[in-house]
């Protein structure tokens, strides 16, 4: 797999051992990490929600009355796994788009945006072209909303590596303009015909044809069989981040974008590809949305997916693996939070701030699993040379 | 005339029903069902506290419970900040097999998981709106639909605002084009009747929660010559606290807004939908669970306009509203064709 | 229709709305320039800035003077920062996500504190707009810069405040230093973790000054979530402006301009689709700044933590 630039590459003694350090690190840090990685954050979880006890007592609310209900809601029967689980397949979705701008060193908080755009795009897609075989149309549909998503991350991506615009400040404006334009869109020209005939105006579009709605793994649920695509994916990201040149690259130019550089490899458009490739996955998010849950367009389809993806691959140690149970995890937080409320009556604003101190908590405990990796890299192996000891910290934490 | 005495009549009703339960459950005889309280579960796509939409259906409910006994008639769960279609989904889903005799979705954007779920727990009663489609066409029977005839407060807003100007120059503050179209198309034809050549200038901020926008947007249109400012949605409380400290006129909708311009809060059209709960109540009560539509219209009181007592108000402005909103009773107004709007 | 855009009190009205409407964003953007000119990328500014608009409508709402409520918006505000500073800083968190954590706390929180303590949406007598005396009679210029309340004054005093403090004073020195070669900071005596904890407690002091400009200054209400995002704008604004108080002044003042310009344009009834003129602020931004971006030096050591003895 490797070309001839890769190979120049690994002939220069220089870069082969800082590949090697690297490569040394990352598998130090996956296998050593791994067991407390995964029990870690649950364990964060657990106390940031002891500590929303004192919010609790705010309310007046009997917080063992409140937690049971928050775990039994999103665990403790049919309903409230698959709520959890259709949940987690968006969450997956986006944090797999953010794993890989991560990975590559770039900071995408616009998912929200490119969910909205792939939504729409697979809307107008399935709808448009409602007439092909359902074979055809369906995979074209899922595509549709992933070119847009690809598209409106790639953008940024493009800005950044050749114009040397922050992708931060680009994807938040393009968040606001995919909400606007979908404004528009669903109170214009994407509007239910049945709708304007009948003289209404919801503002949503037509549904799609009914042969391609992803099935329904359980009945009288929510729980659709995007899922099952989402784990698919995740493995599929894992494999390109770790196992082909073009993943190699983009982790190369996240950990060192100046050695890459010097290494021949082409930065700017690793950047602009981790990007568009991120807002890939977040569209796909959308699509699949679409597809699975509402099979048609409608306003409040995501509503802080955006956010909450990043916040699930946080959880998953921004590991495309790990973020399958970790978006699992997150997913039963903000379906057994919902239930809370509703169980106990509280305002859904509880639920939101104890969202918040659950990720200050995981985001916190982060420094144990480091501190000790560290350690075991300082005692069993060669340093790393400083300049990439500085930026592994670097590309990993600006998000 | 007919509507309104059927509606007092119901009303009378229910308190007798009620009052009929309390005996009953005091022998301590009667069936369990009938003493239990009736049960309504409503999902919010904003805050309780919104002073628009969400706030306008929980403060109803709150006023049907207050009717019905309290508590032990009728209780009221709620789910608000549902803004993510499929919590709110999962919200309803919730609700129709915990038992609810009643699950409200209270947004248009929840239909298809209204239907969904209404079609799996045909014994459950749904309500949603703003929409006139019970599902009836899909063979459901256990959905209500409810809507406003905003357009009718938004003409007679219209009017009191012409009659209020002195600078013919009116604003309106929309939060997305296309929606609250049936209150600023009814206000601004409110405002023609009276005075063809006031000009209404009307923007939108392109969003519903951005207070600084309306907030500025209200700044702009006072700039811009307007004495008299309206508009829909949660983001006007920022556009009522600049008409407040700029002392101009300005007309509520949905919720009642005159504690945010105890001043300048002139008139306020107040979705009242306490009739069309208790309707649904009595109905579920007696079998029919669902396959009305109703709409808020100031014939069947669903609509009020209330004047803002503080304030001085001129008797011919009064007067003029009066007339109108007569008028639109009697249908000597050109009644505007049903359609949706929040 | 379009004539109507050019004549003088129109233009006139344009730019005082746009200085208005810069007030909330100057602050936030502000606040967030010193803590990444310190290294520490504070994606939390809005969950910051709702919790002084909370707390300062609190405070005006409970009675007392409107300063009292800046001061208890500062407050909080320091507070927020402390906590977005012991989680990235000392627990060397990555910082985007726990800004995002800090964002739906004080989101949560504010809008919980809001449902107990106060629990429908009020109005309270905010800050009335003050004309300068002279200045203010100055033809066109005068109600463009000089009649505004008292916070907009205070934004725009913060520009060469900031400025000052961060090009012309040990404080500044340190923290470009910790921003751009912490190592070397340390080095040279410099607490890299205190300088931090000072800009983010700055920081977070002048997002919460922003949110109280809301909801005590410019719109004399509390409601949930009244930001909109608001604050995440003033980050994207610290980038467009490189970093420099100047730029955030450019960038903010850029932005707002577009937003008065497209309110006038609807007020106007000028014929541009309103849905395309509710875009333009965001999309300008961006273009301006794809035409006048340099690869700009951006503090090196801009989100990364920092522990001794590595």
């Amino acid at each position: 797999m490797r070309n001839a630039a890769e190979m120049r590459m690994a002939d220069s003694p220089q870069k082969a051992r800082w590949r090697r350090v690297t490569e040394q690190r990352m598998n130090t840090r996956l296998y050593l990490a791994k067991l407390i990685d995964v029990l870690l954050p649950v364990l964060a979880m657990v106390i940031a929600l002891v500590v929303g006890v004192l919010l609790l007592f705010l309310l007046g609310t009997d917080p063992i009355e409140a937690y049971s209900a928050l775990i039994q809601g999103a665990l403790g029967n049919i309903s409230g796994i698959t709520q959890t689980l259709t949940k987690a397949t968006p969450l997956l979705l986006v944090g797999l788009g953010i794993c890989i701008a991560f990975r590559g060193g770039v900071i995408n908080i616009g998912g929200e945006g490119q969910i909205v755009v792939g939504a729409l795009a697979a809307t107008a897609f399935g709808v448009g072209f409602r007439d092909l075989p359902a074979l055809v149309l369906l995979p074209l549909t899922l595509i549709s909303g992933a070119a847009a998503g690809l598209i409106w991350g790639g953008i940024p991506g493009l800005l950044k590596a050749r114009l040397g615009v922050n992708e931060i400040l680009t994807t938040v404006m393009m968040n606001q303009i995919a909400l606007r334009l979908m404004n528009f869109l669903l109170r214009g020209p994407m509007l239910d015909p049945e709708h304007v005939a009948a003289g209404t105006s919801i503002p949503q579009s037509a549904a799609l044809p009914e042969s391609i709605w992803l099935p329904r793994l359980v009945p009288r649920t929510l729980f659709h069989s995007g899922a099952i695509l989402a784990v698919l994916l995740a493995l599929a990201v894992y494999f390109l981040l770790w196992r082909t040149t073009i993943g190699y690259r983009i982790r190369a130019v996240g950990l060192n974008p100046h050695a890459s550089r010097y290494a021949g490899i082409p930065v700017a458009k690793y950047v602009t590809l981790s990007l568009a490739l991120s807002g890939m996955l977040c569209g796909l998010a959308g699509a699949v949305e679409v597809l699975g849950v509402h099979h048609r367009m409608l306003e409040g389809l995501s509503g802080g997916y955006g956010f909450s993806g990043i916040v699930a691959a946080l959880f998953g140690k921004l590991h495309p693996l790990g973020a399958i149970p970790a978006s699992a995890l997150f997913g039963a937080l903000l379906v057994g939070a919902d239930k809370m409320q509703r169980a106990v009556q509280v305002p859904s604003a509880l639920a939101i701030a104890l969202q918040g101190l659950v990720v200050l908590f995981v985001v916190s405990s982060d420094l144990y699993v480091r501190r000790r990796t560290r350690r075991r890299v300082g005692d069993d192996g060669p340093a790393g040379p400083p300049a990439a000891e500085g930026n592994t910290r670097e590309s990993i934490a600006e998000v | 005339m007919l509507r309104r005495i059927s509606i007092s009549t119901l009303i009378f009703l229910l308190l007798l029903a009620g009052c009929g339960r309390s005996d009953d459950s005091g022998d301590g005889e009667t069936v369990g069902a009938e003493g239990d309280p009736f049960r309504i579960a409503i999902v919010m796509p904003s805050s309780t506290t919104d002073i628009a939409w969400s706030q306008s259906m929980f403060d109803s409910l709150v006023a049907v419970q207050t009717e019905m006994g309290g508590e032990d008639a009728l209780t009221i769960a709620y789910s608000e900040g549902m803004f993510r279609v499929t919590d709110a989904s999962a919200a309803i889903r919730d609700y129709a097999s915990e038992g609810f005799d009643l699950v409200i979705a209270h947004g248009a954007q929840y239909g298809n998981s209204v239907f969904e779920v209404a079609a799996d727990f045909t014994e459950t009663s749904f309500a949603w709106g703003t929409s006139s489609d019970t599902g009836a066409d899909k063979g459901i029977e256990n959905v209500f639909a409810y809507g406003a005839v905003a357009n009718e407060g938004g003409y007679v807003n219209g009017v009191v605002a012409a009659m209020l100007t002195q600078t013919d120059v009116i604003g309106v503050i929309g939060p997305v084009a296309g929606d609250a179209k049936l209150y600023i198309d009814g206000f601004v034809r409110g405002v023609t009747e009276i005075k063809p050549d006031a000009q209404v200038n009307i923007s939108y901020t392109g969003s519903f929660s951005d207070t600084t926008l309306a907030a500025e947007a209200a700044h702009v249109h006072i700039q811009a010559g307007a004495d008299v400012l309206t508009g829909s949605a949660q983001q006007v409380v920022g556009a009522i606290g600049v008409a407040n400290e700029n002392g101009v006129a300005w007309l509520g909708t949905q919720s009642d807004q005159i504690s945010l311009g105890p001043d300048v809060v002139v008139t306020n059209q107040i979705y009242n939908w306490a009739n069309v709960v208790a309707d649904m109540i009595s109905k579920i009560e007696n079998g029919e669970l669902g396959g009305t539509a109703y709409k808020l219209t100031f014939a069947n009181d669903g609509l009020r306009l209330e004047f803002n007592e503080n304030i001085e108000i001129a008797d011919e402005v009064k007067e003029a509203a009066r007339t109108a909103i007569e008028d639109i009773k009697s249908g000597a107004v050109d009644p505007v064709l049903w359609e949706e709007d929040e | 229709m379009l004539d109507e855009l050019f004549t003088i009190s129109t233009l006139v009205g344009i730019l005082h709305s746009c200085v208005r409407l810069a007030t909330p964003y100057l602050f936030a953007a502000l606040g967030e320039t010193f803590g990444q000119r310190s290294g520490v990328l504070n994606l939390g500014v809005d969950g910051i800035m709702l919790m002084g608009a909370f707390f300062a409508f609190y405070a005006v709402f409970e009675g007392h003077n409107l300063w009292v409520g800046v001061l208890v918006a500062i407050a909080i505000g320091v507070l927020m920062g402390l906590l977005k500073a012991f989680v990235s800083v000392t627990m060397q968190s990555l910082q985007g996500i726990s800004g995002i954590g800090l964002y739906l706390f004080g989101l949560g929180l504010s809008s919980l504190l809001f449902k107990t303590l106060i629990g429908s949406v009020e109005g309270v007598s905010g800050f009335r707009q003050l004309a300068i005396p002279l200045l203010s009679d100055i033809p066109g210029l005068g109600h463009i810069l000089f009649n505004h309340n008292a916070l907009v004054y205070l934004a725009y005093l913060m520009v060469p405040l900031s400025w000052f403090v961060i090009n012309r004073t040990t404080l500044g020195l340190k923290i470009r230093a910790v921003g751009h070669n912490p190592e070397a900071a340390d080095t040279l005596g410099v607490s890299v973790n205190g300088v931090r904890y000072a800009t983010l407690m700055i920081g977070g002091a002048l997002a919460a000054v922003a949110g109280a400009s809301l909801s005590i200054g410019l719109q004399n209400v509390f409601q949930e979530n009244m930001t909109n995002g608001l604050g995440f704008i003033a980050v994207a604004l610290v980038y467009f402006g490189s970093w420099r108080t100047v730029g955030v002044l450019g960038g903010s003042l850029l932005f707002s301009l577009v937003n008065a310009l497209q309110l006038w344009v609807q007020a106007l009834d000028i014929p541009v689709p309103s849905e395309v003129a509710v875009m333009m602020p965001y999309i300008m931004t961006i273009v301006v700044l794809a035409f006048t971006a340099r690869q700009i030096q951006k503090p090196a050591a801009l989100a990364r933590s920092y522990e001794r003895g590595e």
